[in-house]
């Protein structure tokens, strides 16, 4: 089970693209999205130009950034509570996405917005990222940074960041209120190849530090003392794990808004499936993740087409079931 | 393997330790006793390499602690803590594999596992391999935690094991067994260091008694010697005496006058 678990997933978010890429206004048969996958990728193909056009320029770029914002943040969602040993943690306790989401919001009330179609994006990062130094500089003491008081820190800075995002939010306009709304929803409709590039270095720093996260997150399971007897430099991990999970959720809410649920509970699926061994639970949230916001995006598409739901608002519909019976499923496996 | 030289351990202006010295040769088993806040979790603290003193040094095999590397310690010391508790549910195997990190790039796969099976023996703990940790009492659990750190050493030529209190929820036949193992091991090479509070078995079980007190070493010798009456009248303020127990004799305490 273990071992073929990231096939798997990769195999599920494999349909969920697939499915992504054909359905539409315009259906397009599997055929089709293939062969224009394969002409785009430089293969020797000739795909229909109708598939061609609506894959590369529309469609493509769009559930590629669902899946590079679904895997961020189900892998960091995954890194979160194992460094925090708690499976409630998600990325937003490091107060990443409250930051991002009051530069975002000051960003579109001070008319920064409207400068650049980059100034929204880099306000909501440099947001997400201050708040994140802040809670780091807050809980560290004597050059360590206990997680008990990181989590206080988080929740302190998150509460700061709610309440002026709340006074900027009363001080809106309508026409400002309704963008603001907006993008706090959480939406990939904006997708264009430029932010797919931008993300991709922020979800490479993750994946380059996945071998020596997972096997001091693994050691961790036992408590920070007992990972240091296990030979884990335990601050340079914490520092690590803050470090790109600020990074990358950063980039990402600050492209997408702050998409919930995902980085909460794809790591807690993955892990009553799977065990809390870090080895196969990080990457299987990653391509979960994946899956999951791609799924959920095509179903915002479709839903209420012409118009389209912000995805923010479908993710927790499609996998709270899914996880509301796991749950089930698992009380009667201890009561047995 | 391991000595402590003169060593003090000062914390916001409050000596913990002082004047410490101890030498835990390979092949012996010391039992640190001695009432609660004496010092015995922080001395075995430094003597894992886990804290650094404020005064003096302490060396694992001839090198100071602070010249060896967290990864090098690692392969050559194992600590049991007094408790722990895990953060997901996690199965007994997976834990004790946890135990087999150290090893896991310089030692075969099929060694780990054998390893692992030899510690979930010795531990009394292999019959619940599969079951949830989160689910075992915590006399069960001090036993995984326990066969861990036996997977830990495993293998290892001269290695250092510092168990703080391994025998405080077991049922009795355990603590016997535990403490067993604890001196099967010295007798195979390692320096093994236990903080106990049963007089009786650290007195039947122990090599050497290292008495602590008021963050001061009083007494250090074989049992005999270091729990003499009139030691444990003046640290514990109980009586005693030595008993026959089988083919050993072991320390016997109480309260003469029958109350506090």
């Amino acid at each position: 089970m273990r071992r073929l678990a990231p096939f798997a997933a990769a195999a599920v978010l494999a349909v969920a693209l697939v499915a992504a890429l054909s359905l539409g206004p315009v259906r397009l048969p599997a055929g089709d999205v293939i062969g224009a996958i394969g002409q785009l990728a430089g293969l020797p193909v000739r795909a229909d130009a109708q598939a061609l056009a609506v894959v590369g320029a529309l469609r493509l770029p769009r559930a590629l950034l669902a899946a590079l914002a679904g895997a961020v943040l189900g892998l960091a969602g995954a890194l979160t509570q194992g460094l925090f040993r708690n499976p409630l943690a998600d990325p937003g306790v490091l107060g990443i996405a409250g930051g991002a989401s009051l530069g975002a919001v000051s960003a579109i009330f001070f008319g920064f917005a409207s400068l650049s179609v980059w100034t929204l994006p880099a306000t909501g990062f440099v947001g997400g990222l201050a708040a994140a130094l802040l809670v780091c500089r807050i809980a560290r003491s004597d050059g360590r940074t206990p997680v008990a008081t990181l989590l206080l820190a988080g929740i302190a800075v998150n509460a700061l960041a709610m309440s002026l995002t709340g006074i900027v939010v009363y001080a809106s306009d309508d026409r400002q209120l309704r963008d603001i709304s907006l993008w706090l929803m959480g939406s990939v409709g904006g997708a264009t190849w430029s932010r797919i590039w931008i993300l991709v270095p922020f979800a490479a720093l993750l994946l380059v530090g996945l071998p020596f996260f997972a096997r001091g997150l693994d050691a961790l399971m036992l408590g920070e003392r007992e990972a240091v007897h296990l030979g884990i430099g335990i601050e340079t991990l914490k520092a690590g794990v803050i470090a790109c999970v600020a990074l990358a959720v950063g980039a990402v809410v600050s492209c997408v808004g702050p998409i919930g649920f995902v980085g909460l509970v794809v790591p807690h699926i993955v892990r009553m499936l799977l065990g809390p061994g870090h080895r196969p639970l990080l990457p299987v949230s990653a391509l979960a993740g994946a899956a999951l916001l791609v799924a959920a995006d095509t179903f915002a598409r479709l839903a209420v087409a012409p118009a389209e739901l912000p995805v923010g608002l479908v993710t927790a519909a499609i996998g709270a079931p899914f996880f509301a019976a796991m749950v089930a499923r698992s009380k009667r496996r201890l009561a047995l | 393997m391991i000595s402590a030289v003169q060593v003090g351990l000062r914390v916001g202006g409050k000596t913990l330790l002082e004047d410490v010295n101890l030498e835990v040769a390979a092949g012996t088993f010391l039992g640190l006793v001695g009432p609660n806040g004496a010092g015995k979790s922080t001395l075995l603290r430094l003597l894992a390499g886990e804290q650094r003193s404020t005064q003096g040094t302490v060396s694992i095999s001839g090198r100071q602690v602070a010249q060896w590397s967290g990864a090098e310690l690692s392969r050559c010391r194992a600590v049991l803590p007094q408790q722990s508790a895990m953060a997901f549910e996690i199965a007994v195997r997976d834990v004790v594999e946890l135990g087999r990190l150290p090893h896991e790039n310089s030692v075969s796969r099929a060694q780990n596992k054998a390893a692992v099976a030899r510690a979930l023996h010795v531990a009394d703990v292999a019959h619940l391999e599969t079951r949830s940790y989160a689910t075992l009492s915590g006399g069960e659990q001090q036993r995984v935690q326990l066969a861990r750190v036996l997977a830990q050493i495993d293998g290892v030529r001269t290695s250092a094991l510092l168990l703080d209190e391994p025998t405080a929820s077991l049922d009795l036949s355990h603590q016997h067994r535990v403490l067993h193992v604890a001196r099967r091991l010295a007798a195979a090479g390692a320096a093994v260091v236990a903080v106990l509070h049963d007089l009786f078995t650290a007195s039947l079980y122990c090599d050497r008694i290292a008495v602590v007190s008021r963050g001061r070493i009083v007494a250090d010798d074989a049992p005999t010697a270091a729990l003499d009456p009139s030691t444990v009248r003046s640290v514990f303020e109980m009586d005693s005496a030595w008993v026959d127990a089988g083919k050993n004799r072991a320390l016997l305490a109480f309260k003469s006058d029958g109350g506090p």
